[in-house]
């Protein structure tokens, strides 16, 4: 599906008549933004049921996603980025879009930040989940930058339509392999933590025994 | 063609990134199931 997202987006989409080929970004950029918003609000969820049922798989499910996230969310700021300079011609402008994303991307970095430096996991991770609700403030504000405050960054392109129907399917294709890709890499990352999890019980055990 | 530069850019830079992060779950997987492996050798030994 990937390989097949890939030749849509640089082979089969039609120019854009404006911008060009650098347009064809915009295939992979809006997905990568979409996985990001839908890994955040599985933080979201996954903090809240872990502070009202202390589940670890919760804690676990809201750990993957927040790293997942990051990753997703450094792509759309340095394609973002590299999108800019041609078509604005600077590299970085403190626009709202731009700021708020970077806003939530430092949001997320402090939530895998408070896990990797808590003195207990516990505390870790009960810390990471009020910063996993509490940040998630900052994903609409995100989404809704380029509603509310003008912009420098293009405004939502299906309402306005005008679109040419090819565009959308490449755009709707890649958006529905981002979000496969993201469950993939779901179940790899939980796997990872609770493995991790449990080396960590294996090693307490093995402590309490000597 | 000139702009093609930064969309070879930024399609490389998606796919460098993601192969990454793809093998650094992947490696983190095989070293902690090593050492699990250790592990139960030594509480078996013990």
């Amino acid at each position: 599906m990937m390989v097949a997202a890939l030749y849509l987006a640089l082979l089969w989409a039609p120019t854009e008549a404006e911008q060009g080929n650098v347009q064809r970004i915009f295939y992979f950029h809006v997905p990568l933004a979409w996985v990001s918003f839908l890994a955040f609000f599985v933080v979201f969820v996954g903090s809240l049921i872990y502070l009202w049922r202390r589940s670890r798989w919760w804690d676990a499910l809201a750990h993957a996603s927040a790293e997942i996230g990051v990753v997703f969310t450094t792509l759309v700021l340095v394609t973002g980025s590299i999108w800019a300079r041609p078509i604005w011609g600077v590299w970085w402008t403190w626009d709202p879009r731009l700021t708020t994303t970077t806003i939530m991307w430092l949001i997320y970095l402090a939530y895998l930040l408070v896990r990797s430096y808590a003195t207990e996991s516990s505390q870790g991770a009960r810390f990471a989940a009020v910063l996993g609700i509490v940040g998630f403030i900052d994903v609409p504000l995100v989404a809704l930058a380029i509603v509310w405050w003008r912009t420098l960054h293009p405004g939502p392109i299906i309402p306005q339509g005008g679109v040419d129907p090819s565009m959308l399917f490449v755009l709707f294709f890649s958006l529905a392999t981002f979000t496969l890709f993201y469950v993939l890499l779901m179940m790899g990352r939980v796997r990872l933590r609770l493995a991790q999890d449990r080396l960590e019980e294996l090693k307490y055990q093995r402590m309490q025994g000597d | 063609m000139e702009n093609f530069v930064y969309l070879f850019a930024a399609y490389s830079l998606i796919w460098i990134v993601l192969f990454g992060y793809v093998l650094s779950i992947f490696w983190r997987q095989r070293g902690l199931e090593r050492e699990l492996e250790r592990l139960r050798d030594k509480s078996g030994q013990g």
